[in-house]
């Protein structure tokens, strides 16, 4: 009886001390709360100077309207902007007038060169921080050409507002529920901020939800019904990261906002849909 | 029956602690060097005097100007409050205190002090912080004008660099004024420090983030001022606080030019040019000081006078009589900077940079040269003399009024033109006040003035005093 009663409580110490060893690490690389592991596409940004151009393009300018949210950086290309160093990439924002606009830097998309239906989609990114700085790692369908905005669906794995350093905000977007009204969560860091590490952003894509995940925490899954609108995320869809500056999701940046901001991406890594495509 | 259980604690004890071993992420010095002796302990005052936590008032405060309210808690049963006077109040002008814990706290697992305040009305309160002990008050912060306002909000005060603060005795710290003449009242609670991890992107400076350039000589001492450390907030916004030099490592170019020592004070030791930087917890701070030695000093003449004679404003000779400032800054027109800025070999000189007029005064109280027979003062022109150039002393007299102003007041200048100034020599003037012609009287004499209208910017003063012979 004594005995048996020894053994239980053994057990009963071990198993959460278990899981601690297992789960009790922050930002470990390891994932435990998704479900796709094969790996169908990877940059491990491991090459100095520009990024692989058979995987990345670029977007150049201004867009229309500063991207259609009054966004104030030039976009570029140029290694100030975005280059491939140390094994990371880093996309930075700079102060300085070039071609009529304030600020530079950069937006890289996969489009046309990377598209993919249903999947795992992450990436290790370290955030700059300040007033008015907006990074983004987000996906849009490929038929956008064709099927202009929100037609064609935008799912943003990571936004992040500069002046709220330790929030971090997952949305999709589709006809009936862009823009403002996106179905969006906010996920906020205890006692950590983005801006002082590597975190893991991710999605896992499949037919009939997106599960949003930051390092070992799922905090959010959208499904059809969470939408107010049709579901439009059974096509292939690329990827983009930029580091925006000003627009009117952050406000423009302010004295206080520190010059150049960085954004470094450890890795992007796409993992195949279990679901027979 | 007892045994068994004696061996089951001491196995699940022993197991708990393989596994803890086992699991922890990282596992830092601190965790095994451990300052047993010094509680960490982080509450100041949550609903009334944490262990150890003392009040005392600063000298001039009005001492009954804190006390424990349970009217008013932000939380749980109490909060301090503070009670500023009004401007005037015969019981005390300001509102200040230290709340000190002479046992030590290690704040080193802290990364800020926070607390939440309100006010009776919007107001900015001067000096609030920690590190005052009443001693060397080492590792002072303080966060000077932090507004509040009256409904009660969270502050967070960053400490500049916790790994310093292994044994702290000063705990929490205030000093706060009438506003526009306007006591209030304030109040505090939940204070204590705190593990944020929230705080960031530390960006300490220097002289205010200035790269200054400062010229000096061989012997002199010249203080590192402006020092801040900053850090980004969760709320996204900036905090700004004065730190002490203690938190700051210091470095010098070139030693042998230019020498730091941990407060901050730069000790110059050769002719050259030698930068002070400094850092932070491996952060570098914004700004410099470029010290440009010109090599040996050669000092003014000593005054050998009898100081039985001598009524002196600015000597290291002579005890000086009460001064307000060597540099009124007056306003608008005013260009001139500097004061009692050189310090070589512990003689304290005066120097005027960006010269046009300057003011040095004396009115609490005026002095009474009417048995004195001339002015003294040694001068040094820091430049080339161009022809035009020319320097003006003045005194000016309150009259009887003792104050400026009134119908009684009297000056009167002394004038020396290029023929009479040397270029980066000392020049002796000895003035018979005679020659202060339109000066009526000299009972009261309030003012020294030096106007070179631009002509002339940068000069040294030294051994201004009045003398009978």
């Amino acid at each position: 009886m004594m005995k048996r009663e020894r053994l239980k409580s053994i057990k009963t110490l071990l198993l959460p001390l278990l899981l601690f060893m297992v789960f009790g690490c922050a930002n470990d690389d390891t994932q435990r709360v998704v479900t796709y592991t094969e790996l169908v596409m990877h940059d491990e940004f491991d090459v100095d100077g520009a990024p692989n151009s058979e995987l990345w393009g670029f977007d150049i300018g201004t867009g229309n309207n500063g991207w259609g949210n009054q966004e104030l950086q030039y976009y570029t290309s140029r290694p100030d902007n975005v280059r491939v160093q140390n094994g990371v990439l880093i996309i930075t924002a700079q102060r300085e007038n070039f071609e009529g606009s304030q600020y530079t830097s950069a937006r890289l998309l996969t489009k046309n060169k990377f598209e993919e239906r249903y999947g795992r989609f992450e990436a290790r990114i370290w955030l700059p921080y300040g007033q008015g700085i907006w990074p983004a790692f987000w996906m849009l369908g490929a038929d956008i050409d064709e099927n202009p905005w929100p037609g064609a669906g935008e799912i943003d794995i990571m936004e992040y507002r500069g002046q709220t350093p330790t929030i971090l905000i997952g949305s999709v977007h589709g006809p009936g529920y862009s823009g403002g009204d996106a179905i969006s969560k906010e996920y906020e860091l205890e006692n950590d901020r983005f801006d002082t590490g590597f975190h893991v952003f991710g999605v896992e894509w499949a037919p009939e939800y997106v599960n949003f995940y930051v390092d070992d925490v799922l905090y959010n899954r959208i499904t059809p019904d969470d939408v107010t609108g049709p579901w439009v995320f059974d096509k292939p869809f690329f990827m983009l990261m930029n580091l925006a500056v000003g627009g009117n999701f952050v406000g423009p940046p302010n004295q206080q906002t520190v010059f150049p901001q960085r954004m470094l991406v450890d890795y992007v890594r796409v993992y195949k849909s279990t679901i027979d495509n | 029956m007892k045994k068994y259980s004696n061996n089951r604690s001491i196995f699940t004890v022993v197991f708990a602690g393989i596994c803890l071993l086992l699991a922890a992420c990282e596992r830092d010095v601190s965790d095994e060097v451990e300052f047993a002796d010094f509680s960490n302990n982080p509450e100041v005052y949550i609903d009334g005097f944490s262990a150890g936590l003392e009040y005392l008032p600063f000298q001039g405060s009005r001492l009954d100007a804190f006390s424990v309210d349970t009217e008013e808690p932000y939380e749980g049963t109490s909060s301090m409050r503070f009670d500023v006077p009004n401007f005037g109040d015969p019981q005390g002008a300001f509102a200040g205190a230290i709340f000190p814990d002479y046992g030590g706290r290690n704040l080193t697992g802290y990364d800020a002090l926070t607390f939440y305040a309100k006010a009776t009305k919007a107001a900015t309160i001067n000096e609030i912080g920690f590190g005052n002990d009443f001693g060397a008050n080492r590792y002072l912060v303080v966060k000077n004008n932090l507004r509040v306002t009256t409904n009660w909000q969270k502050y967070i005060i960053p400490i500049p660099d916790p790994s310093k603060l292994v044994v702290e005795s000063g705990m929490f710290w205030y000093a706060e004024g009438p506003e526009e003449g306007d006591g209030y009242s304030f109040w505090v609670d939940e204070l204590k420090y705190e593990k944020l991890g929230t705080i960031a992107q530390p960006r300490p400076a220097m002289f205010n983030g200035e790269d200054v350039i400062q010229q000096s000589f061989t012997g002199s001492t010249l203080q590192v001022t402006g020092l801040t450390q900053t850090f980004n907030l969760p709320s996204g916004g900036d905090q700004t606080v004065a730190a002490a030099p203690a938190y700051f490592s210091f470095s010098s170019t070139d030693p042998d030019i230019a020498r730091v020592d941990e407060s901050g004070q730069v000790s110059v030791l050769g002719t050259g040019t030698a930068t002070i930087t400094a850092i932070i917890a491996g952060v570098k701070a914004a700004g410099s000081l470029t010290v440009e030695s010109l090599g040996d000093f050669v000092p003014a003449p000593v005054p050998d006078r009898d100081p039985a004679t001598v009524i002196s404003v600015f000597s290291d000779a002579y005890t000086n009589i009460p001064v307000d400032f060597y540099n009124g800054f007056f306003e608008p027109f005013q260009t001139t900077l500097g004061g009692v800025d050189l310090e070589i070999n512990g003689d304290q000189i005066i120097r005027y940079t960006q010269l046009n007029f300057v003011a040095t005064e004396f009115k609490n109280p005026t002095i009474d040269a009417s048995a004195m027979t001339h002015f003294h003062v040694d001068i040094q022109v820091q430049e080339a003399i161009d022809a035009g150039d020319f320097l003006e002393i003045e005194l000016g007299d309150f009259g009887p009024d003792n104050a400026f102003g009134g119908g009684d007041d009297s000056s009167a200048r002394v004038r020396y033109d290029s023929g009479d100034l040397v270029s980066n020599q000392w020049i002796s003037l000895d003035i018979p006040l005679s020659e202060f012609s339109t000066l009526t009287s000299r009972s009261n004499l309030a003012q020294i003035f030096f106007i070179s209208d631009a002509t002339i910017s940068t000069i040294l003063v030294d051994n201004m005093y009045f003398y009978a012979e």
